[in-house]
């Protein structure tokens, strides 16, 4: 078969199969008796029409954009890695331990400390399921999903049993003070205000372009996709794959663990059962959506975003529509996109090749 | 080596008498903006061996795969016994007495005989009835075609040449009067070849049709009766087989003239660059295949290795190159002991001047969804770039130089090297490994899948390789590749040397029975059990305690 041009591969099937996904979705709504482009302009209205909104949005995007180069990296070295969730839990721990050491002081210093101190501990939550990988061959496709429950029992007992100050009733440790918080946009951005998206955002920009550069312009980046497409032409160049696996896994706890850095360190100021809240699953779906590509990344965190905002928002608009048909719509997104995302691939590629007249390359 | 049928001299009075078997009508056949079959004719006469050549992508393997159903023509019509038929799958192809034996066997390793026979072609939901039937007409298919097999010998634990007799009863069993055989001889000894055209032989006796599809030009004048000649997607030319000669197939299928022998001058080895000793390599599942071997390359000689596929010789490339930790034994690079532990190894190898071109470049040679010039830089990525960043620019100028210096076709570096012809990806193999001046060259079945164009080219670029003074160790299972390039020639069999030879002088019948195992120990022997020194060496111990078992009839790579 022949394959995609690159643009109908990063730009045309996706959007297809967004469409496909609303589509769908579209008819759910209309089963149940409510206007579907009526509920599409409150979603949209609701993600960017005032300024708290697109405000929600931009934070759901940063920990969606994490979450996806979390996957993505990993992906391009052939890993696929379920286990965001549990990295970006215990990442949070780093980030309270670190914050609560230094709490009082500046945030311009903790900051920096907090993105360290909670990647380190995010990265060592996927090193382990790395080193397994590469030294004894445990896949890590089961580990990281292990790693994601052993995350959420280890986190759980140290949050409600150690750090968990005297006098407390609800499960969660000792805040941090204003000033250690990373400061949120709407301190000097009016249009923002009761939103919690917070400095992290500008990370993520920063990571999205970090990510391209380091896959697509270091020998580093070289490596790691040689290793993705072919381990045994990477293991011809001399390529350790062992230490890749290994430094690739950290790699993406790093990321995974910067979603701890937005919410630990930016919105709660403490940290709080669950505060992943699946964001880490998400950037499953947002990393293969967005092909594993920066771009695609960037774009599809931030429709999750729209989606996240504007399905709270015509939850509580449109009475008719639940909670639990927003995750559906939500899950068809999911499946279109990533399960599914290769079903128009073949009849895309036939109707393009048709309409292209035979160049005569081969 | 076998008469001749009488169909072949009905067929030689011109007349269109001789029935049709199969009768191709223009054919026509896109692949995207490839145009892979160009208004094909051909016509095959029922009780012939009909060849058909061509380099690759010439559309051989499309025109067949239409034949048998794999893919449908754009236009255009085929004839099976003179009747119009839309053949829509393999099954339907097998209904209409086509088979095919394929290059990759189709067969299920951990099954026997009969039961890969019957395979998919089972009479009820009982097994019983439809093997007892099998078993008796296997019988009869083995007395008349000489198609000896045990039909409850396990699939793995036969001979690559005995598993291609299993693909042949398969399809007589469904009552192919048609075979088509897609490059059947490429991973047989010259002795299981002969067996297989005998087996042709006999089958053409019986009144079969024999489709032949083959780049060896020797198997074609040896076996067929009338020759087809395939060019970029068109048929060129259907010849006599009697009429014709190589040197006028070659060029018809390459288009211009072609040397089929390679023109070298007398070695002038200088000092030993490679030194391998006592080396011994054990396999994924840690089954030793080299086992004990020791040799030397000097500089400005090309030693060539000859062997049947699977005796030892990718374990024994892999080791040298750094891909495969070794057991025992010291390789000497320059003098220099060469540490290649770990994973990385291959890294180190080039680093101390050792270049590989790999068996298999699609498995190992190459990122084939890399573009052009990224595979021109792997294995050297380091040197492209000072600090963490890749030097594309640099790294793009590389590609461009070898892109004209191998002229490597399409001049592209930005296309996807999957897409480039299997001559072409050699090519930027071999530009990559040779062009960054190496001392020692390893080079793994450097033709395999390669047209005859670039065949000669690359011949000629090992031998200017030699020429400038470094030390050349070649794999390859095609004798006549190892006959025309080395100056010495080092037979191994069962992870172990066998035999050297002199390719000037030595013989095929000789070279084949020593590849085989049938008398180690003639000429040369280097090492045999049984004729050991009482004292044991470190290398026997070893391999003693690993009660090695014996694979020599397995390739791994199938």
């Amino acid at each position: 078969m022949t394959p995609l041009p690159r643009w109908a591969d990063v730009v045309l099937l996706p959007l297809l199969n967004v469409v496909l996904a609303f589509l769908v979705g579209g008819l759910i709504v209309l089963a149940v008796g409510q206007n579907p482009l009526q509920a599409v302009g409150i979603m949209l209205y609701g993600a960017f029409g005032y300024g708290s909104g697109f405000g929600y949005t931009l934070y759901y995007t940063t920990d969606f954009i994490f979450a996806g180069l979390a996957v993505s990296l990993a992906y391009h070295a052939g890993l696929f890695n379920i286990g965001p969730e549990g990295q970006a839990y215990v990442g949070g721990l780093g980030v309270i331990l670190l914050g609560l050491a230094l709490n009082g002081a500046h945030w311009a210093i903790v900051f920096p400390l907090m993105i360290i101190c909670g990647g380190a501990f995010g990265a060592l939550w996927a090193f382990v399921p790395g080193y397994l990988q590469a030294k004894r061959g445990s896949h890590v496709v089961i580990t990281t999903i292990l790693f994601n429950f052993i995350a959420t029992s280890m986190m759980g007992f140290l949050i409600s049993r150690v750090l968990k100050p005297v006098g407390v009733n609800s499960d969660e440790s000792a805040p941090l003070e204003a000033i250690t918080r990373v400061p949120q946009l709407r301190t000097f951005i009016e249009l923002f205000k009761n939103s919690p998206v917070n400095l992290t955002f500008f990370l993520a920009i920063i990571a999205l372009f970090f990510i391209y550069w380091l896959i697509w312009r270091t020998k580093f980046g070289y490596a790691v996709r040689a290793l993705g497409q072919n381990p045994v032409a990477a293991n011809y160049a001399g390529i350790s794959n062992q230490k890749m696996i290994m430094i690739v896994m950290a790699m993406s706890g790093v990321l995974a663990a910067m979603v701890a850095v937005n919410n630990v360190g930016g919105v709660q100021g403490r940290l709080i059962l669950n505060f992943v809240n699946g964001a880490g699953f998400v950037g499953i779906a947002v990393a293969f959506m967005g092909r594993g590509h920066p771009v695609g990344v960037g774009l599809s965190a931030l429709l999750f975003g729209i989606l996240y905002q504007g399905g709270q928002e015509l939850a509580f608009q449109m009475p008719g529509i639940t909670r639990e048909m927003i995750v559906t719509i939500q899950a068809l997104v999911i499946l279109f996109t990533g399960a599914m995302g290769d079903m128009l691939r073949a009849p895309l590629a036939r109707l393009l090749a048709r309409s292209s007249s035979p160049t005569g390359a081969k | 080596m076998t008469s001749l049928h009488p169909t072949n001299a009905q067929r030689s009075e011109g007349t269109a008498a001789a029935p049709l078997a199969i009768e191709l009508v223009g054919i026509n056949k896109h692949f995207g903006p490839v145009h892979a079959n160009r208004d094909i004719h051909l016509a095959i006469r029922r009780g012939t061996v009909h060849g058909i050549v061509g380099e690759n992508g010439a559309g051989k393997s499309t025109l067949m795969s239409i034949l048998y159903g794999f893919y449908t023509a754009d236009s255009g019509e085929i004839r099976v016994n003179g009747t119009p038929a839309h053949i829509t799958d393999s099954r339907h192809a097998l209904a209409l007495g086509i088979g095919m034996v394929h290059q990759h066997f189709m067969l299920v390793d951990n099954f026997s005989v009969l039961e890969n026979v019957v395979l998919g072609a089972e009479d009820s939901a009982f097994l019983a009835p439809t093997l007892n039937k099998a078993r008796t007409q296997l019988k009869a298919l083995a007395r008349d075609y000489g198609l000896e097999v045990d039909p409850d010998a396990i699939i793995e634990n036969l001979s690559v040449g005995q598993q291609q007799r299993v693909e042949i009863l398969k399809a007589l069993y469904r009552g192919a009067e048609t075979l088509i055989l897609d490059e059947p001889t490429g991973v047989l000894t010259p002795d299981e070849a002969d067996h297989l055209f005998r087996i042709l032989g006999k089958l053409r006796e019986e009144g079969k049709t024999i489709i032949l599809i083959t780049h060896k030009l020797r198997e074609i004048m040896a076996i067929t009766d009338e020759v087809s000649v395939m060019r970029q997607g068109a048929m060129v030319k259907t010849l006599n087989t009697k009429e014709t000669s190589p040197g006028e197939l070659a060029e018809l299928m390459v288009g211009r003239r072609v040397l089929l022998r390679v023109e070298k001058g007398p070695a002038s080895p200088g000092k030993v660059l490679l030194d391998v000793e006592d080396l011994v390599v054990t396999d994924d599942f840690k089954v030793p295949r080299v086992k004990g071997v020791s040799f030397q390359v000097r500089a400005g000689e090309i030693v060539g290795i000859a062997g049947v596929a699977g005796n030892g010789q990718s374990e024994l490339l892999e080791s040298i190159a750094g891909m495969r930790d070794q057991l025992l034994g010291t390789i000497r690079l320059n003098g220099e002991v060469l540490s290649l532990e770990g994973d990385d190894g291959a890294a180190r190898a080039r680093a101390a001047g050792l270049a590989h071109v790999p068996e298999d470049r699609l498995r190992m040679g190459l990122v084939t969804t890399f573009s052009e010039w990224e595979n021109s830089i792997l294995g050297y990525q380091h040197s492209y770039g000072s600090g963490a960043g890749l030097d594309i620019a640099k790294a793009r100028a590389t590609a461009e130089e070898y892109i004209k210096k191998f002229d490597i076709r399409p001049p592209n570096l930005d296309l996807k090297t999957a897409n480039f012809s299997g001559g072409n990806q050699q090519k930027i193999v071999l530009a990559r490994e040779m062009e960054r001046n190496p001392d020692v060259l390893i080079v793994g079945q450097p033709t395999r899948g390669v047209d005859i164009g670039a065949i000669e080219f690359i011949h000629n670029q090992i031998i200017k390789m030699r020429d400038a003074g470094k030390a050349i160790l070649l794999v390859s299972v095609e004798l006549d590749e190892i006959r025309s390039l080395a100056d010495r020639i080092l037979v191994i069999f069962d992870g172990k040397i066998v035999g050297e030879a002199d390719p000037a002088t030595a013989d095929e019948t000789e070279l084949g029975l020593l590849m085989t195992g049938s008398h180690a120990g003639d000429v040369g022997t280097v090492s045999e059990p049984g004729t050991l020194a009482p004292h044991e060496t470190p290398v026997q111990q070893t391999l003693t305690q690993m009660s090695p078992q014996d694979n020599s009839g397995k390739d791994p790579n199938q």
